[in-house]
């Protein structure tokens, strides 16, 4: 069977792993995602899934996502997922997703106050979603993190309503909380569960070259259910 | 007219006879403006006084070299119609004085020349030489350093990959920060700096000029007093996400035909650019500087000349594309004016509100440039074998080297650095050499930096030759083909004999590994004065070498990868302590004869388990480098989880030449030799290979189990990662610093 997602991922000025991401993109579906530039205010007709990629977006020396919020293309992104379309936020594009307040919560500093790169342990924590379904739940998987502001935090009703509702969908796992986040959250799902923001990067590891292919089932989850 | 004094001469550098010359070639004395062009141009920085006659002795040529020194960075052909694209820089001085902003403008003074060449930058290397741990400034100094690498390199989306760190006293009052760029463009797509033409349009591209950076080539050509912290204002502010646009706006642009020539605005900024373009094309520059965007108002001609306001370009298009140039600028929201035009004359015209601020001849700036057969005075080597404790305990020794500065896990570094972006990073930092695959096909570049200061101060002409052979020697190990190298030479005052001596004995060496490695230099950079106080640093020759991996699936890291492998030592050991980590770490003594370089077992030891590592003989594979054999397998077993019994065969027919006792033969530096992990079914294949080519090769041990056992000695894994994963963490935390030890 040919794949027949259609994946767009935008481009902001100083995004930079827009080609990561658009790379693992083709390798699993055999298309090359359109890349939307962030001045467009509208998305490519037929957009299955839009990618939030990592990167600085404007040099996020704001706060990081704050300036991408108010951009062109993030009013698109909006409609789009208030259509029910479906929005990957990775790193950046998961701070550039709680800016836009299309996920609660913010993502402050790093506790340690440094950026931090390494491979870390997750836990699937939902595998009820469109982007976790290949996933079981409480499945151990790892994903590399790259960043400096990843530091999750959320009100305690908020986290308990996101607990609650079965929107968390990784954690870190016990001993790989890498930058503090609050009950140890690396990725969030929407209220309709069609938007997820997450740190780590599944992005690089779809490769076994690069370190591991546990990214992959993200990808084919999002496949199997918009394909 | 321009009332120039001897003092105002002296500030800028230039001596007394620098200032003669002058005269004489202009028949004039200099307008200030054009003073201070001089200055910059003739300045150690931009001019390589000292060293341009020496550095003529470096090999430079090799069929697959495409371009070679003298450009923005150096060219290697690297098959299939692509090209990899480097150099090495320094950004020392402005690194101890404002350590975030000077590392992270290196950084992007190093991206903007490769770049700059048409390629895309895929990897970052960073070589750091810091002041003794327990000095009050290391610290600061190193976290600086680190975060401003970090913040440039990581909103650019290029992995650092790499790199090495040593502390040394010699470094207390002036860091070294060298930091090195390799990227990738099409064989047939290289951009050079050559304004060729006359009547063609020279655009400024990039951020406004402020006033930023003034002089900074000066004072990068000058000592360190007290005073140091006085010259902040020389130092640059970097702006990532403006380097971001100009690479990806550049890139754009070079996809069009619009282009003649283009240049970085680096060092002595829109002075250098233009002079050396304009000299490298052979025609002349009219520059308008109403025409340059500014930051600030009211700046003086002298100011805009100087300035160097970081994440600008110069370039020179074909007549008529302007248009097309800046519609690309505009959409990536930079500067774009036409400032200037070709001329065929050979002179650099500079106008300011309507007077002509400078007129000079290029040939002045750059050829006529003062050129120095600097005196040197030959320092005889160190030499002799210096007495230690032959009844240590091994296993006390090899855990107070593995948490030693110099030997510890650099994980509280790279781990700041991103890089794994861009996806093509198959071998992380940590191992000998970092493998970032050429994007979307099977081959790979490795990379490294390499020099040990201890060797080059005591023994200038053998450090040279070592730094080249282990950059070789790293590379070999994943699998590499050596290809080429930068050179990045940090010396202290070359007008003191016995300093221009360890410049002019490091060249020779650097020369003779080169030619011999068939490992040419292809860029570099010189930095001179590392000086405080008249107290020199150790002679840091770094060198930055790239290999190629022709098949990404058929390469070796260092991590032990299987229980029962049979553990191979390649090359002599004779037990050389003199200058070691052990004698400095343990004895508590820097003395004795430097591990001689034997070049020619460097480049069969090299071949042979290149030979092997392709064959898919071997996937695991280590140079033995400082603090000798039994770090290096600690090294393995580490990054493999696994553990390793040593028993190496003792007597006439085993690895340990002549009467070689304990000590010497597990923490000796002999150069030339690589550890091998085989399968034990195919341990006898590379034995008789080895013996077949006549290379001295061992079985030493076997890898097993989660200790390092080596006869009555039995350290767990979990031991030796404390100590060897703890001394930075340690020392970084908010603690006291640590007890000299």
């Amino acid at each position: 069977m040919v794949p027949s997602m259609r994946a767009a991922v935008i481009v902001f000025p100083a995004s930079n792993c827009d080609r990561d991401a658009a790379s693992a993109l083709e390798g699993l579906t055999g298309q090359k995602p359109q890349m939307v530039w962030h001045q467009q205010s509208e998305l490519p007709a037929g957009i299955d899934l839009v990618v939030l990629p990592g990167g600085f977006s404007y040099g996020d020396y704001l706060r990081t996502g704050a300036m991408a919020a108010h951009s062109s293309v993030m009013a698109a992104v909006r409609a789009h997922a208030d259509r029910g379309g479906a929005v990957l936020g990775i790193c950046n594009g998961f701070q550039v997703l709680t800016e836009t307040r299309m996920l609660p919560g913010v993502l402050m500093r790093n506790a340690a106050l440094k950026f931090v790169c390494h491979m870390t342990e997750l836990v699937v924590s939902e595998s009820q979603s469109a982007f976790t379904r290949k996933y079981s739940a409480g499945q151990h998987v790892s994903f590399p993190v790259a960043h400096g502001e990843g530091n999750y935090y959320a009100d305690e009703a908020t986290l308990d309503r996101l607990e609650g509702e079965g929107r968390v969908a990784f954690r870190y796992a016990p001993g790989h909380n890498c930058n503090g986040s609050t009950r140890d959250i690396a990725g969030i799902l929407s209220e309709k569960r069609n938007v997820l923001g997450l740190m780590p990067h599944p992005e690089r590891v779809c490769d076994p070259l690069l370190g591991g292919t546990d990214g992959r089932a993200l990808f084919q989850s999002l496949i199997e259910t918009l394909g | 007219m321009s009332g120039i004094t001897p003092e105002l001469v002296a500030e800028h550098g230039l001596s007394a006879d620098e200032y003669g010359r002058i005269l004489e070639l202009l028949g004039r004395a200099p307008s200030l403006v054009e003073l201070g062009v001089f200055s910059v141009m003739w300045s150690e920085h931009c001019s390589y006084k000292s060293t341009r006659v020496h550095l003529r002795r470096l090999p430079t040529k090799a069929p697959w070299v495409i371009q070679g020194p003298g450009e923005n960075a150096g060219v290697v052909d690297i098959g299939d119609g692509d090209a990899a694209v480097f150099k090495m820089e320094s950004h020392n001085h402005p690194s101890f004085i404002e350590p975030y902003q000077g590392a992270a403008t290196g950084v992007g003074g190093i991206m903007r020349d490769v770049f700059t060449m048409g390629a895309r930058p895929i990897a970052m290397l960073n070589a750091l030489r810091f002041g003794a741990p327990q000095h009050p400034k290391t610290r600061h100094l190193l976290s600086g350093v680190v975060a401003g690498i970090g913040g440039y390199g990581n909103c650019m989306g290029v992995p650092t990959v790499g790199g090495e760190v040593n502390f040394h006293r010699s470094y207390n009052g002036n860091i070294l920060v060298n930091a090195m760029c390799v990227g990738l463009a099409r064989a047939d797509k290289i951009f050079l700096s050559a304004a060729k033409g006359a009547g063609n349009p020279v655009v400024y591209i990039g951020s406004k000029t402020g006033r930023d950076g003034i002089h900074g080539a000066t004072m990068a050509s000058a000592e360190f007093g007290e005073d140091a912290q006085e010259k902040r204002p020389t130092v640059q502010v970097g702006d990532p996400f403006t380097e971001k646009l100009l690479l990806e706006a550049c890139l754009e642009l070079m996809e069009t035909d619009a282009i003649i020539a283009i240049q970085d605005m680096g060092a002595a900024g829109l002075t250098s650019s233009s002079a050396e373009m304009a000299d490298k094309g052979g025609s002349g520059i009219d520059l308008d500087l109403d025409k340059v965007p500014q930051r600030e108002a009211e700046m003086t001609a002298y100011e805009m000349m100087l300035s160097e306001s970081q994440e600008r370009m110069l370039a020179v298009l074909k007549p008529g594309r302007e248009k097309q140039a800046e519609a690309i600028f505009k959409k990536w929201e930079l500067d774009f004016a036409v400032i200037g035009v070709t001329t065929p004359t050979d002179r650099l015209v500079v106008r300011h509100r309507g007077q002509v601020v400078a007129d000079l001849p290029v040939g002045a700036l750059s050829n006529a440039a003062p050129l120095y057969e600097r005196p040197f005075e030959r320092r005889p080597a160190t030499s002799g074998v210096p007495a230690y404790d032959r009844n240590r305990p091994l296993g006390d020794c090899l855990l107070h080297l593995l948490g030693s500065p110099d030997l510890c896990a650099r994980r509280w570094i790279w781990e700041q650095y991103d890089h794994t972006v861009m996806n093509d990073t198959v071998q992380r930092p940590g191992g000998d050499a970092a493998v970032v695959r050429v994007h979307a096909s099977q081959k790979a570049l490795a990379m490294t930096t390499d020099v040990t200061p201890r060797y080059c101060f005591a023994d200038p002409f053998e450090g040279g030759k070592q730094a080249v052979a282990e950059a070789c020697r790293n590379l070999s190990a994943v699998g590499a083909r050596p290809l080429a190298a930068t050179d990045n030479l940090n010396f202290g005052n070359p007008q003191k004999p016995e300093i221009m001596w360890q410049i002019v004995a490091a060249i020779d060496g650097i020369a003779e590994a080169c030619r011999v490695l068939d490992c040419p230099i292809v860029s570099g950079n010189c930095s001179l004065y590392n000086e405080t106080n008249g107290e020199g640093i150790l002679p840091t020759p770094t060198i930055g070498a790239i290999g190629l991996i022709g098949d990404v699936q058929r390469m070796a890291s260092l991590a032990f990868k299987r229980e029962g492998d049979a553990l191979l030592l390649l090359g002599h050991t004779r037990g050389h302590l003199g200058q070691s980590i052990f004698l400095r770490e343990i004895e508590g003594r820097e003395e004795g004869a430097v591990p001689p370089v034997d070049l020619v077992a460097e480049r069969d030891h090299g071949g042979f388990v290149r030979g092997l590592i392709e064959a898919g003989l071997v996937d695991t594979c280590h140079d033995v480098g400082d603090g000798g054999l039994l770090v290096a397998v600690s090294e393995m077993a580490l990054a493999g989880d696994i553990g390793v019994v040593l028993a190496p065969t003792k007597g006439g027919d085993g690895p340990a030449a002549g009467s070689v006792d304990d000590v010497a033969f597990w923490f000796g530096e002999d150069q030339g030799r690589y550890l091998l992990s085989v399968p034990a079914d195919q341990a006898g294949e590379v034995l008789a290979e080895a013996r077949r080519r006549r290379l001295p090769c061992w079985r030493i041990g076997e890898v097993c189990g989660d200790h390092l056992v080596l006869g009555g000695t039995k350290l767990s894994l979990e031991q030796l990662r404390a100590v060897h994963e703890g001394w930075f963490p340690a020392y970084m935390g908010q603690g006291e610093l640590p007890p000299v030890n």
